[in-house]
């Protein structure tokens, strides 16, 4: 899809996103709004930005501390655990750095043990995820956010009023509903973007810190990749992926690279950098703002649940939606959750959905991107 | 018109020259330390104007650049074991650094595959290094075992398994028994990758381990079920290429 002369440009300020972002939050910091390092899609966001606060995702993807975390941390550990413990502890994450408040979950055990080391040298908030999603969790869940709520206006002499919540909600489903319509682009075959650029964008838009603005940003984003689209007629027909499996980062955006050069072209994320997280809306109507967020979060189909029906509710629409001709699922090594569900996640996809399925291990290195390479060629050409 | 397949492996480089009426000729050689040069070796044994198309495989295929295409070991493997056994729905692989399960349709599509290419435990090469230690030749791994009893070795890993044997020859037990040892552990592991993929037809075996008479019984013991070979089994991944590269073209 090389064709386009001018999206590159245009996908440009999100994809540099992040590397700006370091300036950004810096600003934003010396206006005196707080910043909250996040780690997991469970934390609901409105949280902060009901109190003008910002968040911003602290999941490393580099494998260049490591070792450094190794010293504290085993070695079988998932590798987004230990780089993202890792660049704390050695504090060359500048988002980490400028974080005020670190909020962790007990979603995996790697991460949830991780954060009583963390609090040795940051501010450390752990809420308590329930692991399944009955009302029973519901409600627990509804009272960690309001504990949650409880807990920054203590740190940050701040009321989050329900007025205040409620605009934030608001204003978040916006951003979800811009984000959906532009991921959305991809259902169209061809798809109007390349699986990196689209990518980029989702990554990109979570360090952007002007959340007022982001939602028609993204917008402009959507009706100018669509137009481009459309001026250029482009028939080339390829092969169609959906990737699922654990978050991704700019290491493991090998992954996608493997897959667009020998071929195929990505053109939906179901995992927590795509749409995992994103899809549902919290429910603007409901007056119970907390148990609309317990709602919307609680919902989020992640490995750590037991059991976990949502994330397969999800991946049949989308694999429908999208029109989707094989099935990659990318995991990190050591991640238990996500690698053991990737036995039903295969069932479903190959006897359900009647699809292509392969299953890849990986962690923040670079060795084993020819690997990849064969693997990925071998199933587009099996597709 | 001819068709060449080749397949460029971490441990040897094969070659196959075929035409209507099927295998003409084969060249197996050593991979050297530049598999580049290994891989025009092959091609320019084989190379003339009736060759009308060249398939690379393997893991050094992108270096052919005189190939007309280049496929992955997995499609070029699943055309090649249909070459040999036509019904399989199955094929393991046990190459020199890596073992390969495929999945075949009636039709023999590849529905699905798995790899195990991350360690050196479970291929040929984890023979290899064990034999090196008993001072024995793989070659003659069968006329080795003559027999022998198995004894357990409980090290997945190549190195640690080095000194499971060293230990194992300290105290006195018969080199021939540990070798079955080994051929235990390889076929028990490649058994329960190839299980994995929950199949039940036919199932055709390559690489060069298949070679060995007692290495194929013991993994039909643990596949519980009997496995088909070829005498150019270990051509398997060349003669697809070549394959695949003779119907392209007719
Ligand atoms: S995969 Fe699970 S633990 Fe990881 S960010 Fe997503 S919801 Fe959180
Ligand atoms: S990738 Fe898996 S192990 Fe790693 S933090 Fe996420 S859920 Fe935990």
């Amino acid at each position: 899809m090389e064709i386009r002369k001018e999206l590159p440009e245009i996908f440009k300020s999100f994809s540099e996103a992040r590397q700006a972002g370091f300036i950004s939050a810096k600003n934003f910091k010396d206006a005196g709004n707080p910043l909250i390092g996040i780690f997991c899609t469970y934390f609901p966001q409105e949280l902060a930005l009901a109190m003008g606060a910002v968040t911003v995702g602290l999941c490393a993807s580099s494998d260049e501390t490591i070792t450094e975390s190794e010293k504290d941390l085993p070695r079988n550990l998932c590798p987004l655990i230990k780089s993202s413990y890792g660049f704390g502890k050695t504090d060359k994450c500048p988002y980490f750095y400028f974080s005020d408040l670190v909020v962790g979950e007990t979603t995996c055990d790697g991460k949830k043990k991780m954060y009583e080391y963390m609090a040795e040298f940051k501010p450390v908030h752990v809420m308590k995820l329930p692991h399944s999603q009955d009302q029973v969790a519901k409600e627990l869940w509804k009272q960690e956010i309001i504990k949650m709520k409880e807990v920054l206006e203590e740190q940050f002499a701040v009321s989050i009023t329900e007025e205040k919540l409620h605009k934030a909600i608001l204003l978040k489903n916006e951003e979800r509903k811009a984000m959906k319509e532009f991921y959305g682009l991809c259902r169209q075959d061809p798809s109007p973007m390349t699986g990196m650029e689209l990518f980029n964008v989702l990554v990109g838009a979570s360090f952007d810190f002007d959340r007022e603005a982001l939602p028609s940003k993204i917008r402009d984003l959507t009706q100018k990749v669509q137009e481009e689209y459309q001026i250029i007629q482009n028939n080339e027909i390829k092969p169609r992926i959906l990737i699922t499996g654990c978050p991704m980062g700019a290491a493991t955006a090998k992954v996608i690279k493997a897959i667009e050069d020998n071929g195929a072209v990505v053109v939906c994320f179901e995992n927590c950098t795509g749409v995992k997280a994103v899809e549902e809306l919290v429910d603007e109507h409901n007056l119970d703002l907390f148990g609309a967020l317990a709602e919307k979060y609680l919902n989020i189909g992640c490995s750590c649940m037991s059991p976990n029906t949502k994330r397969f509710e999800l991946l049949n629409r989308l694999i429908d939606e999208y029109k989707v001709d094989g099935v990659v699922e990318m995991t990190l090594t050591a991640c238990h959750t996500y690698n053991v569900e990737s036995l039903s996640v295969k069932r479903f996809v190959q006897q359900e959905k009647g699809r292509p399925y392969t299953y890849l291990e990986t962690d923040f290195g670079t060795s084993d991107v020819e690997r990849i390479n064969t693997r990925m060629t071998a199933f587009i050409e099996m597709l | 018109m001819l068709s060449l397949g080749i397949d460029s492996g971490s441990t040897t480089t094969k070659g196959i020259l075929l035409d209507d009426q099927g295998i003409r000729e084969k060249l197996i050689i050593k991979t050297s330390s530049s598999p580049r040069k290994s891989l025009y070796e092959v091609y320019d044994t084989f190379w003339s104007d009736a060759v009308g198309c060249t398939v690379a495989t393997g893991y050094g295929r992108s270096l052919l650049k005189k190939a007309n295409r280049k496929i992955t070991e997995i499609t070029c493997h699943a055309r090649g074991s249909r070459y040999f056994e036509p019904n399989c729905t199955g094929v393991i692989d046990i190459g020199g650094q890596d073992c390969k399960a495929i999945a075949l349709d009636e039709k023999g599509n590849v529905t699905d595959f798995l790899m195990n290419d991350k360690c050196a435990a479970g291929t040929g090469r984890f023979m290899d290094v064990m034999m090196g230690i008993l001072e024995a030749d793989l070659e003659d791994l069968d006329d080795f075992v003559i027999n022998a009893k198995a004894i357990s070795i409980s090290s997945m890993c190549t190195v640690f398994a080095e000194s499971e044997i060293i230990s194992l020859l300290a105290n006195d037990i018969p080199k021939g028994n540990i070798a079955l040892g080994v051929i235990h552990t390889i076929a028990e592991r490649t058994a329960t990758f190839y299980g994995r993929l929950n199949l039940c037809g036919p199932v055709f075996f390559s690489g060069g381990l298949s070679k060995s008479k007692i290495f194929c019984r013991v993994l039909e013991e643990y596949l519980g079920q009997s496995i088909k070979t070829d005498v150019l089994g270990q051509y398997t991944g060349a003669v697809g290429a070549a394959l695949i590269g003779y119907e392209s073209v007719e």
